[in-house]
């Protein structure tokens, strides 16, 4: 369970690019991917933990789920993968390890008031 | 009062940023100092300390080689570690439940091992946690052993995915007990394809010779690339 110390590092984060710019944040949105290594469910509840006390208190965690996105060599052409356990083209059906769209731990904006 | 209304501030920033600009940092430095560095994953149990003291003792005769070994809070590995004579440093996590690129960092600092060829990193036993972190390494090494499902890639995708080479452990009670080989690797395979495998036993020896062989291969390609 290392979910509140990423939420942590995102509050910290938020606040760095908030206060840089005299503005207070409201909403922390991210992206993330299945093959992250972090678990949705845990990091929404370790959020608020880690804002509590903070310049954030108060604020919302929108996630985005990425879909998991690989390169297929037979049909040339990015797929969603079948599924985490078995990183194939649902098309074709060829085994692929290439990974384009998945490990996202990102946040992607910030609303500011 | 429109003036409160929120506005969207455009930020993209990858959350484990700080860590991976410290794992590259490492990874630069390892590079320039010519040393390999490999890291071990897996559950707790799976014997990820026997293969490493074997590993040293093997490589020990050919090459300077050191390891690090994080701990939540003994220092017993890094004392079973320390019977290779190889140089052993203990990372104790406390409750923290992975090792991360800055605490690789302070450990490397004033500790004192000479020019090395390997730095072994092994992690704390979770098959959760360490996938997200880059420590700097060149491989990651991730092990199942004999004793534990078929289906743990299945189970942990991500930290099968986040490793380079799988390794299946404590092959001597693979018969005892009925443990699937072609089911396991075939859900390697899923979860990771083409991933290299390879299927050793400590305590026999077996499969010994060409792992190290692997790993000693492995270096002299870092190296000669680096070279050119």
């Amino acid at each position: 369970m290392h979910e509140l110390s990423i939420a942590m590092s995102i509050v910290e984060m938020a606040q760095e690019e908030a206060q840089a710019r005299d503005l207070r944040v409201t909403a922390v949105h991210m992206k993330l991917g299945p093959l992250s290594g972090v678990v949705k469910e845990a990091l929404l509840s370790s959020y608020g933990i880690a804002c509590d006390g903070t310049p954030l208190e108060g604020s919302r965690l929108l996630i985005e789920d990425v879909p998991l996105e690989v390169f297929c060599p037979t049909c040339n052409a990015s797929r969603t993968a079948v599924s985490m356990q078995w990183l194939a083209c649902p098309e074709c059906g060829s085994a692929t390890p290439s990974v384009i769209h998945g490990k996202e731990l990102e946040v992607t904006a910030l609303e500011v008031v | 009062m429109s003036s409160m209304q929120p506005r969207l501030l455009e930020v993209r920033k990858n959350v484990l940023k700080q860590n991976d600009i410290m794992a590259r940092v490492l990874r630069e430095r390892f590079r320039a100092q010519g040393t390999f560095v490999v890291s071990l994953v897996s559950s707790p149990g799976t014997g990820k300390t026997t293969l490493l003291e074997n590993i040293l003792c093997l490589l020990r005769g050919q090459f300077r080689v050191a390891a690090l070994v994080g701990d939540l809070a003994t220092e017993n590995d890094a004392a079973r570690l320390a019977r290779s004579q190889a140089p052993v440093k203990q990372i104790t996590t406390g409750t923290l439940c992975h090792l991360e690129a800055a605490m690789v960092q302070n450990a490397l600092e004033g500790w004192d091992t000479g020019p090395l060829d390997f730095l072994f990193i092994e992690n704390v036993g979770n098959l959760v946690c360490p996938s997200s972190y880059d420590l700097g390494e060149n491989l990651r090494f991730v092990l199942l052993s004999v004793t534990e499902g078929e289906d743990k890639p299945l189970k942990y995708p991500t930290i099968f995915n986040s490793a380079d080479v799988a390794v299946i452990t404590k092959l001597d009670l693979a018969a005892a007990t009925e443990f699937n080989i072609p089911i396991a690797l075939a859900n390697i395979q899923a979860v990771r394809p083409g991933m290299k495998v390879f299927q050793v036993s400590a305590k026999s020896g077996a499969g010994m010779a060409e792992f190290i062989h692997f790993l000693s291969e492995q270096r002299s390609a870092l190296r000669s690339a680096v070279a050119i």
